[in-house]
């Protein structure tokens, strides 16, 4: 009997679940390599190929990055505003039709109705083949349209702020979360009544859009290596901003101990105000590329999405940037490799299950509680 | 109001006779509510005088049996809410585990169409819907030992997300048939089983073959009488039920609150630390507040789902059923009983079915064609076309409402119709004390 041998017995008596939970995974890991070499270990699964696995975890870590970058914002207002913003999957979907909006007008500007480009194609019947929004075939168009929705949905999360939850600063945070409901309600029943109601396809189709990567037998769609570039881009500009400007030192600052912040000085409201900015311009662009990812847009499905992405968020510790992007990124690949060992229309509730068991174990998350460094 | 005025020794005089009665109203629970219910009657009449008499009768039919519904979900999260501070807003997965299990249970072994079941009789059922709820109450138990408010809000989010996808899957349903010989039916979902209230005026529930009680009511009131519609007329067989329902909750929640362990959860909901220094086992009363309510949660989903024909996963059980039940209760005002039955009928009557048929109503006078989109109706600059789409398109307009009016009671009155009641803590009324009492020093 060594001395680490009991410590680590220790532990296992100490945090049971975290003892189960490692067991687990072990498991998994263990049966995934059986699967990988052929051999029938586990009782539920079928064989999985190296190519599959390979597509599932690059599909989920460009899910993850999408998830990722929209939980940026969340874990931002979380940590400085202190409470949970349940209407961060409506400025995610608010940003993807105001931002498809312009990238239609863009690339279909004098062939198609400018009312049919601006409602993403509620009015008139224009095919999107006949709109011609790719990638590949329309750059300027889609590039633009990612700007206009980080710009659009950092004016409208300032708005709402302004409206919603500036007068209730002082409150606690079930009240703050309560209106944040309400705000979600306002802005996703809007989009409704003026974007309609019906899912509908978003790209074109360009031939040649697919480029696989021999090696792992990957096959990469042009879409998703925009998103892969897009997504890394503001992430590091964000990264940039937090740790080498005044105002992401006064953001760290706030999110750490508010009324430090405060007596130092800091202008609080200014930083409440580019935290919204920053925060709902993340979400925007996220829901704008999680359209380009996907092909099609509805008006609710921000809000079919912002449980994985306070998955996300929880997973790598609120109020950590860092932490929302791996965590995103966890979750994202936990959602699309779920499916070799259970059936697909699990796959959501499997990254919900990893989300609640990280808030019994760990609730301060993988990076450890408000730091947003 | 009242509760507060009453302690004044001489209340203003009424200026006259219907203030005397609005007064008195005020004065007793029993006659808010009978208050409310009667205003939300009048409009109902006026909204709908010109179908006749079944159109009116029908209108209110189905205002009360939402307003009940919501009122017996809004009792049961009040519990768990109000009086423990619990925040759990998986309310709508809760009530989906009550009247599937219910479902599961009741359904024939062998039925002609849909999954099958496990054939036992109703009340088995019933008992059995709410003991599996129960069951996993105690369980979403669990996080709340150690979770913030908000987290444990996004906790029961999750799990309640986890059982509609669950109900929905297919392959979930297909091994639940594989295991105790019940299933869910999958996203198709499956149908009630008979509502026994219809049996009461039918034999075996077939249209043209009345009971007793069956003919008896019809003549009176139904198509030989006063021409009401049969279904309406056995919908409110149903409400009568459901009136006994809600009349139980209310009792139960009612002594619960007023007894020690009601006193110890509201001491959780001001300050868990400070009941805990005092003894009081926190964790047991959270885990024991979690399993009555969601009990009660499971039954309410019966009772409310339980008679509505089928039931599936999508659209009915989506956590924007829990936020309507929030939004009932946080208008009544968390904390109160009374409150939450208002906030009940009141959600029902003003925020759910009353925009649609005001909606309805103004569409039906305006004489001009839909537009297929809201660009169009924007650029035909026609306010007449535009009022044309918004009242076709009410239903979001509705939801945006409710956001609106959510914010609105957040921000001006958080504590709701009835939150500035002075509720007492101790079973005996504190404020009525004997005169000779106050002598000290």
């Amino acid at each position: 009997m060594g001395t680490t041998d009991s410590s680590i017995v220790d532990v296992a008596r100490g945090r049971p679940g975290l003892l189960f939970v490692a067991l687990l995974g072990g498991l998994l890991l263990a049966d995934l390599a059986a699967k990988l070499a052929g051999v029938g270990l586990g009782p539920i699964g079928g064989a999985v190929s190296v190519d599959r696995l390979g597509s599932n975890l690059w599909n989920g870590v460009v899910i993850g990055l999408v998830i990722g970058l929209a939980g940026i914002g969340l874990s931002m207002t979380y940590s400085i505003l202190s409470f949970a913003n349940f209407s961060h999957g409506d400025l995610v979907s608010a940003g993807a039709f105001t931002g498809w909006g312009v990238a239609f007008l863009i690339a279909g500007f004098g062939d198609v109705p400018v009312r049919a480009l601006l409602t993403v194609r509620d009015a008139g019947n224009a095919s999107p083949g006949d709109i011609g929004a790719h990638i590949l075939s329309t750059p300027g168009a889609i590039l633009l349209g990612l700007i206009a929705a980080f710009v659009v949905t950092a004016l409208l999360a300032v708005a709402l702020d302004r409206a919603f939850y500036k007068p209730m600063r002082d409150r606690d945070g079930i009240a703050l979360l309560i209106a944040s409901i309400g705000a979600a309600l306002i802005v996703r029943y809007l989009l409704q009544f003026g974007y309609g109601s019906d899912r509908r396809g978003v790209t074109a189709s360009v031939e040649q859009s697919n480029l696989a990567f021999g090696p792992l037998g990957v096959s990469v769609n042009a879409h998703e290596l925009t998103i892969l570039v897009a997504a890394v881009g503001l992430m590091l500009a964000m990264h940039a901003m937090l740790q080498h400007t005044k105002l992401g030192t006064a953001m760290r600052a706030m999110a750490d101990n508010k009324d430090l912040a405060l007596i130092t000085g800091i202008p609080a409201e200014r930083v409440v105000t580019a935290t919204w900015i920053i925060g709902g311009g993340l979400a925007g662009a996220s829901g704008y590329l999680y359209v380009l990812l996907r092909g099609t847009i509805q008006f609710d499905f921000g809000w079919l999405l912002l449980l994985l992405i306070f998955a996300a968020v929880i997973l790598g510790g609120i109020g950590s940037v860092y932490g929302a992007i791996v965590g995103g990124l966890v979750i994202g690949v936990v959602f699309t490799t779920s499916t070799i060992w259970i059936p697909s229309d699990f796959n959501q509730a499997a990254a919900f299950a990893v989300m609640i068991l990280m808030l019994l174990l760990r609730p301060e998350g993988l990076f450890g509680g408000v730091s947003t460094a | 109001m009242s509760g507060v005025d009453s302690a004044a020794p001489e209340a203003d005089a009424p200026e006259s006779a219907t203030a005397a009665v609005i007064a008195a109203a005020e004065e007793s629970d029993l006659g808010l509510v009978v208050g409310t219910l009667l205003v939300v009657y009048a409009a109902a009449a006026l909204l709908s005088f010109s179908d006749g008499l079944n159109g009116v009768v029908g209108l209110m039919e189905t205002l009360t049996f939402l307003g009940l519904v919501y009122a017996l979900t809004a009792l049961a999260l009040n519990l768990q809410w109000g009086y423990t501070g619990l925040f759990n807003i998986g309310v709508a997965g809760f009530m989906a585990v009550g009247v599937y299990t219910m479902g599961m249970v009741v359904r024939s072994p062998d039925p002609a169409f849909g999954p099958p079941g496990l054939g036992l009789p109703l009340p088995v059922g019933i008992l059995a819907g709410m003991a599996v709820a129960a069951l996993l109450g105690g369980v979403a138990a669990l996080p709340a030992l150690r979770l913030k408010a908000d987290y444990l809000a996004i906790v029961t989010l999750g799990l309640s997300e986890i059982i509609r996808l669950s109900l929905q899957s297919s392959a979930f349903d297909s091994f639940l048939r594989d295991t105790i010989g019940a299933g869910t039916g999958g996203g198709r979902g499956m149908g009630m089983p008979d509502n026994p209230v219809r049996g009461l005026f039918l034999v075996d529930g077939q249209a043209g073959t009345p009971t007793a009680l069956g003919d008896l009511v019809f003549g009176v009131f139904g198509t030989d009488g006063l021409g009401i519609s049969h279904p309406i007329l056995i919908g409110w067989g149903y409400i009568a039920v459901l009136g006994v329902f809600l009349v139980g909750f209310y009792l139960l929640l009612e002594r619960l609150g007023s007894s020690p362990f009601g006193r110890t959860t509201k001491a959780l909901r001001e300050d868990a630390l400070v009941a805990n220094s005092l003894g009081k086992d926190v964790n047991l009363v959270k885990i024991k507040v979690f399993v009555i309510g969601c009990a009660l949660m499971g039954l309410a989903g019966i009772l409310w789902f339980g008679s509505q024909g089928n039931v599936s996963p999508t659209p009915q059980f989506r956590p924007l059923l829990t936020f309507y039940v929030f939004i009932a209760v946080i208008i009544g005002g968390s904390g109160s009983n009374t409150g939450s039955v208002l906030g009940g009928i009141i959600f029902a009557a003003v925020l759910f079915e009353g925009p649609r048929r005001v909606g309805g109503a103004v569409r039906g006078l305006i004489d001009a064609e839909t537009p297929g989109s809201f660009a169009d109706a924007l650029v035909s600059l026609d306010p007449v076309t535009f009022l044309a789409y918004a009242t076709d398109n009410v239903a979001p307009l509705q939801f945006v409402f409710l956001g609106l009016v959510l914010v609105f009671i957040i921000h001006r009155r958080p504590e709701g119709i009835l939150g500035d009641r002075i509720e007492t803590a101790a079973a005996v009324d504190l404020s009525e004390r004997p005169a000779g009492g106050e002598s000290d020093e």
